[in-house]
């Protein structure tokens, strides 16, 4: 298959693939930076690229609402946010999962308010990381592409069916014009496919009428959420396999993390999103100098493989966790307590401290990185150090 | 009813049975209690069309249909049916809201 080599920002990319997936509904809300995407994609709804239903509507809680009903009939639905849209669909977001919708939603990640700010930090997804959604994060433009394409793949899948996230980061990645590969329509409609409506459940099925979303009491509630949790459990065996089909056809081969010049390493970063593509560069130059560092980037972060995380991270001496978001009076950023608690029982297990980076758009830039790796050289030979630090605040 | 393991249930929690309230025993927190009083009664059915919850028992084999009392499983003490229950063609009303003793 031949692709084709095109500039794009992010949010063009993810309307591309989306369109390429033909989905039959999307209700959609402005909000920065998000907003660009639903632009380019009401664009080939309006140019007749695509046929898909658009409902314009009055907030995000009725955007996932409309998901929601709409993914509950059996049609591919998806929507897009970002920070305050996502917290003011809160309720509806739990809904979508704990009925088994599989939706599928960039989360164009930017900081929570307040105060009130566009840019870009993980606040607004780690905060909805026990929605019950599979959370994928990605570096850059192509994996966002690649992510929006093969989303649909695993939400649908009759084992799994639960709505996915994608995250990607605000302006970074959403309005930065990067070269990519995009598949021709054709081969992206091939590899997505059409929607398997006998999957799942349909509310437009009248010979098999249901109820949806029932009163659910102390008597069935747990039950419920039990079942939720082992989809969840389900959803990485075929993440893998969609990943392993798509890296067969385009040769980006994709995993549950990405793991960076870790072979030998003694140091190894941790990261999510579009700081791993900075820190590669880093760890490029450190590695000129002979500094054993390496990055593991987490493309699957819900449901967090630990086992295989556990593994990776056994052989190294320090790791460092960033996490560009904040865990107000909790201990230590999300990702590193994740990772920390993953690593618990092994039986001799790295050092590991958190770094807590970027807030509310804050430039994360080599310099940054570098004294980052410094400080994990410094933990290797003895120092002690505070186990959650910062980078790049004034203090 | 018998409670269902987590490996039996539907996904999402939908219900696939049209009608499934009667499974569902939900009369046991009512404060007043309908008392049906069969002399007075003249079988209209209006107790067992307005019942919000399937607790008016009626017998439906015969030539005409006939109430045949409460079924306090699903009964909650509303008082609908006495309310709607017609005093006018005896004089005295069928259905009479009481205090539940239970």
């Amino acid at each position: 298959m031949k692709q084709i080599y095109v500039g794009l920002t992010g949010n063009e990319a993810v309307a591309t693939a989306f369109k390429q997936a033909r989905p039959h509904v999307a209700p959609a809300f402005p909000i920065t930076p998000q907003t660009e995407m639903m632009h380019k994609f009401a664009d080939f709804v309006a140019d007749g690229a695509v046929d898909t239903e658009m409902i314009l509507v009055e907030s995000e809680h009725s955007a996932m609402s409309a998901a929601i009903g709409s993914a509950a009939t059996g049609a591919r639905t998806f929507t897009a946010t970002s920070s305050a849209g996502f917290a003011l669909m809160w309720e509806v977001v739990y809904i979508a999962a704990s009925l088994r919708l599989p939706i599928c939603m960039p989360v164009v990640n930017r900081a929570l308010s307040g105060n009130i700010n566009i840019h870009n930090d993980h606040s607004d997804a780690m905060g909805g990381r026990d929605a019950g959604w599979i959370q994928l994060w990605c570096e850059n433009t192509q994996e966002a592409y690649d992510h929006a394409l093969m989303c649909w793949r695993i939400a649908e899948h009759k084992d799994v069916c639960l709505p996915v996230m994608i995250n990607y980061d605000g302006f970074i990645i959403s309005h930065t014009s990067e070269s990519l590969h995009i598949l021709p329509d054709e081969d992206a409609w091939k590899f997505v496919g059409p929607k398997d409506l006998k999957t799942g459940y349909s509310l437009l099925d009248v010979d098999h009428p249901i109820t949806v979303g029932p009163l659910d009491l102390t008597d069935y509630y747990f039950e419920h959420k039990i079942s939720q949790i082992e989809a969840l459990k389900r959803a990485p065996q075929h993440i893998a396999e969609v990943y392993k089909e798509f890296g067969a056809l385009t040769g980006r081969h994709y995993s549950f993390f990405e793991e960076y010049r870790t072979d030998d390493a003694d140091l190894v970063i941790v990261a999510l999103g579009s700081t791993a593509g900075t820190a590669k560069d880093v760890i490029d130059a450190q590695r000129e100098k002979g500094v054993k560092v390496g990055l593991l980037k987490i493309h699957m972060f819900r449901p967090f493989p630990a086992a295989e995380l556990a593994k990776a991270l056994s052989k190294a001496k320090v790791v460092g966790v960033m996490d560009k978001s904040a865990s107000f009076g909790g201990w230590g950023g999300p990702l590193f307590n994740e990772i920390r608690s993953a690593l618990y029982d092994l039986p001799a297990r790295p050092k590991i401290h958190n770094w807590i980076y970027g807030l509310g758009g804050r430039d994360t830039d080599t310099k940054q990185i570098v004294a980052l790796i410094e400080q994990l050289q410094a933990i290797a030979k003895g120092r002690e150090a505070e186990t959650v630090n910062l980078l790049g605040v004034r203090l | 009813m018998s409670l269902i393991p987590t490996s039996s249930l539907n996904e999402g929690g939908i219900i696939t049975e049209a009608g499934n309230a009667a499974a569902f025993k939900t009369g046991d927190w009512r404060s007043n209690v309908p008392q049906w009083v069969p002399e007075n009664c003249i079988h209209c059915m209006f107790c067992w069309i307005y019942c919000p919850d399937s607790a008016v028992a009626i017998d439906n084999t015969g030539e005409k249909t006939v109430m045949t009392g409460f079924v306090f499983e699903h009964c909650k003490g509303c008082g609908i049916c006495a309310q709607h229950c017609p005093p006018a063609a005896k004089g005295k009303a069928a259905i009479v809201m009481v205090r539940d003793e239970k």
